[in-house]
């Protein structure tokens, strides 16, 4: 747990030398405590007070970057045990894995759609974060073989899935100058293993059957001089394997340094596609680090990804979309112009409303801040002025042959403004609600 | 090294509420059901037993759905068109109940009828023996039209009234506390107004073990954090003690999650989408893994195939086992 401004104070001089900057040690502290202010800063504090302070800023989950090339993946750092306390910070990597004994065009073709697929959601690149290369063939030259057809064919940062420390060297050699995640460590090659991920700078998975077993083997490994380590519990039923990500993430959150590291998480272990979803899904809602899924199917991607992107919104930050006019179901220029705020979730509402009606509009969404319609209209961030410039800044004139422009029912109070605003356009007002906007187009619109 | 797992001690409880009555209780089910009673946030079965299971609702409509996706209508075919044979077929899906639901004409373009709306009901009720969910067409006037004539025909079957929002309550909560019925209360996504209806329907005198509340929830996409945060607090209200909070949790993953472009538009769209019939369902069974997770006690679900990965997935959850 962080301390307090008193706590830090304690470890501090208390001399109120000035020299940081800051009249006394206690506004030096407070300033310290919120984060504002470097420790070095002090000219004159002790090396022990140095390492509590370290050590009690450290965040509760370390932060774990793999790497490959100039593709990165970072987990951890995560503070909270609810998104709505704070938010959730790092998106877990989501890896997909093939296996050493398949065919190496099998492995090339698959890694190559993997690492390739992108789709675009409200604006966001969603990719796939890296490949999760399993030695199944317990065989060194193997491994070697398929991780370099892996990384022949990809560019992205690379998980290493072995127990056997001579496999698992062999495929380090070829991935030279990367920070790969190396799966890992257990109880009877720890040592091995800790001395692999030491000289080529990986990082180290630890697993065990129980969290005692684990967090023995992250001090012993830690003691050893490897400092980036990942958890992989047990696995088991969701019911086991949730119960044992709420344990950890709990006792990470209570300092429990031992556990203070991600976890990952195997969505395809029960080799069962059609569950795999369901797995993955609950992997990024409780607490994964890592999530590495068998399929590759664009469909399942897709809604994992998204999935993803949700969980990790801020909550104290609404999404916005663009400003712009949005084309539904490909508008003619009889199609009507609603119009909207950029809050993503009113944006959503509206589209979605009249996309899944199948007719066709044109949606003129105004900057509110990123404010839904009524509490925008209450801030004064949605008026008649700021619809008028976004319907001339995105020219909408120009897509329609009858200059009329629909308003949410709620703020028909600005049709009149409106109408002095763009006196030659016909103010219109549409309903109050999303779900009304079908049956309003198909009844007064037409 | 020893560890002391944390363990969350709260001084509140889920209600425990029972859908449907057999027999023996004044109706006809073959089946009840049984939700809610969590003294633990979802699954934490190492700190408590969880005494009831979340369950899974299947939706169908009083006539031919005329917005459903292709690949719903595909998935069931021509029972569509009967709701009897409709009702069976969920049941034989795997589902714990039925949701029933009423739109504004009789599936003849002509406007809906008591008469109309009493019979589907019966007709359900005589082709499935699990407990049934009835909710109307969402205009006050035409709700209540409906609503009282099924409460007064099929009392004592404890089916679930709906919905009740707060510009329309009084009507259905009144009929179901003269026929031994339940209700459904629904507000948009938002801890306050949930709590506010839940403190207004039993002020009229219906106990909370007759209430089930529907907080709204996004689809996958299309702000399902908003509803997945709502119902995470709500349910951390409830176990910290807020009787206002209490009440068992209904989402509708296939409502939202079918009327999304991914799901309801198969031409025309990013080929990175992938399978068109294969995305829907991921798109319905992510939806609905997520807000289990936050602690919903019945998921409504649309497509039989998302039944089936979503009861696999409850089983799973519902057990401790290890590797």
């Amino acid at each position: 747990m962080a301390l307090s401004g008193i706590q830090i104070y304690k470890m501090l001089p208390q001399t109120n030398c000035k020299e940081c900057g800051f009249p006394t040690c206690l506004a030096f502290a407070m300033k310290l405590a919120a984060k504002q202010v470097e420790l070095d800063d002090c000219p004159y504090v002790t090396d022990e007070s140095k390492t509590q302070l370290a050590e009690s800023a450290a965040p509760p989950i370390r932060l774990i970057t793999l790497k490959a090339g100039d593709n990165e993946v970072a987990v951890g750092n995560e503070v909270v045990l609810f998104r709505h306390e704070k938010k959730f910070f790092n998106r877990p990597g989501v890896f997909i894995r093939v296996v050493d004994t398949a065919d190496e065009a099998a492995i090339t073709e698959k890694v190559a759609a993997a690492s390739s697929y992108n789709v675009d959601y409200v604006g966001l690149d969603l990719k796939l974060d890296g490949i999760a290369v399993e030695a199944a063939s317990g065989d060194p030259a193997k491994f070697a073989a398929a991780v370099s057809a892996v990384r022949s064919a990809c560019a992205l940062p690379l998980i290493l899935v072995s127990d056997d420390p001579a496999v698992v060297e062999a495929g380090l050699k070829v991935l030279d100058g990367e920070k790969p995640l190396v799966l890992g460590a257990n109880s009877s090659n720890w040592e091995a293993m800790a001395d692999l991920a030491k000289q080529s700078d990986a990082a180290l998975g630890v697993a065990g059957d129980s969290l005692e077993e684990i967090a023995d083997l992250t001090v012993k490994i830690q003691e050893k001089g490897v400092e980036d380590m990942v958890l992989h519990p047990a696995g088991g039923t969701m019911g086991a394997s949730l119960a044992l990500q709420t344990q950890i993430r709990r006792l990470a959150l209570k300092n429990f340094r031992p556990l203070g590291y991600p976890t990952v998480a195997f969505a395809g272990d029960g080799g069962d596609p059609a569950k795999e979803s369901t797995v993955a899904a609950h992997a990024i809602c409780k607490y994964a680090g890592f999530v590495v899924v068998d399929t590759f199917t664009p469909e399942l991607i897709y809604a994992i990804l998204v999935l993803r992107e949700n969980i990790y919104t801020d909550p104290q930050k609404p999404i916005q979309v663009l400003p712009a006019i949005y084309e539904i179901n490909n508008p003619k220029p009889s199609d009507p112009m609603l119009v909207t705020t950029n809050f993503s979730i009113t944006y959503f509402s509206v589209a979605n409303e009249v996309e899944g009606s199948g007719q066709s509009a044109w949606l003129l969404v105004a900057d509110a801040e990123g404010m839904s319609v009524l509490t925008a209209w209450a801030a004064g961030k949605f008026d008649a002025e700021s619809i008028a410039k976004a319907v001339k800044e995105f020219g909408a004139a120009d897509k329609l042959d009858k200059k009329v422009i629909v308003l949410p029912g709620h703020t028909a109070v600005l049709s009149g403004e409106l109408e002095e605003e763009l006196p030659d356009w016909e103010v219109k007002v549409g309903p109050r609600e999303a779900v009304d906007l079908p049956g309003y187009m198909k009844s007064v619109l037409v | 090294m020893p560890i002391e797992i944390p363990v969350d001690k709260w001084p509140g409880t889920v209600n425990t509420v029972t859908l449907g009555a057999t027999a023996a209780d004044g109706g006809t089910r073959s089946k009840v059901v049984t939700i809610g009673g969590e003294k633990s946030l979802p699954f934490m079965h190492f700190e408590n037993e969880t005494p009831h299971r979340p369950v899974i609702a299947m939706e169908m409509t009083a006539t031919r759905p005329n917005d459903w996706s292709q690949v719903l209508l595909d998935a069931w075919g021509d029972v569509l068109s009967d709701p009897g044979q409709w009702a069976q077929a969920c049941e034989e899906a795997g589902a714990d109940l039925i949701v029933l639901m009423f739109g504004l004409n009789d599936g003849n373009d002509n406007p809906i009828t008591p008469d109309f709306a009493v019979e589907s009901v019966q007709a359900v009720l005589q082709a499935t023996g699990l407990p049934l969910v009835v909710l109307g067409p969402g205009q006050a006037e035409i709700d209540n039209e409906i609503l009282v004539p099924i409460a007064d025909a099929t009392k004592g079957e404890r089916l679930v009234l709906g919905l009740c929002e707060d510009a329309n309550y009084r009507t259905i909560v009144a009929s179901a506390m003269a026929n031994d019925h339940l209700v459904l209360g629904r507000t948009p996504m938002d801890v306050n107004l949930a709590k506010q209806l839940n403190i207004l329907m039993t002020d009229m005198g219906l106990p909370l073990d007759r209430i089930v509340m529907d907080p709204t929830t996004g689809a996958l996409g299309y702000g399902i954090e908003y509803g997945y945060s709502v119902m995470e607090r709500l349910r951390l209200a409830a176990l910290q003690g807020d009787a206002m909070t209490q009440l068992p949790l209904l989402v509708n993953p296939g409502y939202e999650a079918w009327r999304t472009k991914e799901s309801k538009v198969g031409e025309g769209v990013p080929e990175t989408w992938g399978d068109w019939a294969a995305r829907g369902t991921h798109w319905e069974t992510l939806t609905a893994i997520s807000l289990i997770e936050a602690g919903a006690d019945v998921v409504v679900l649309r497509h039989p195939d998302s039944v089936t990965r979503v009861k696999n997935a409850i089983d799973e959850l519902m057990t401790l086992e290890p590797a």
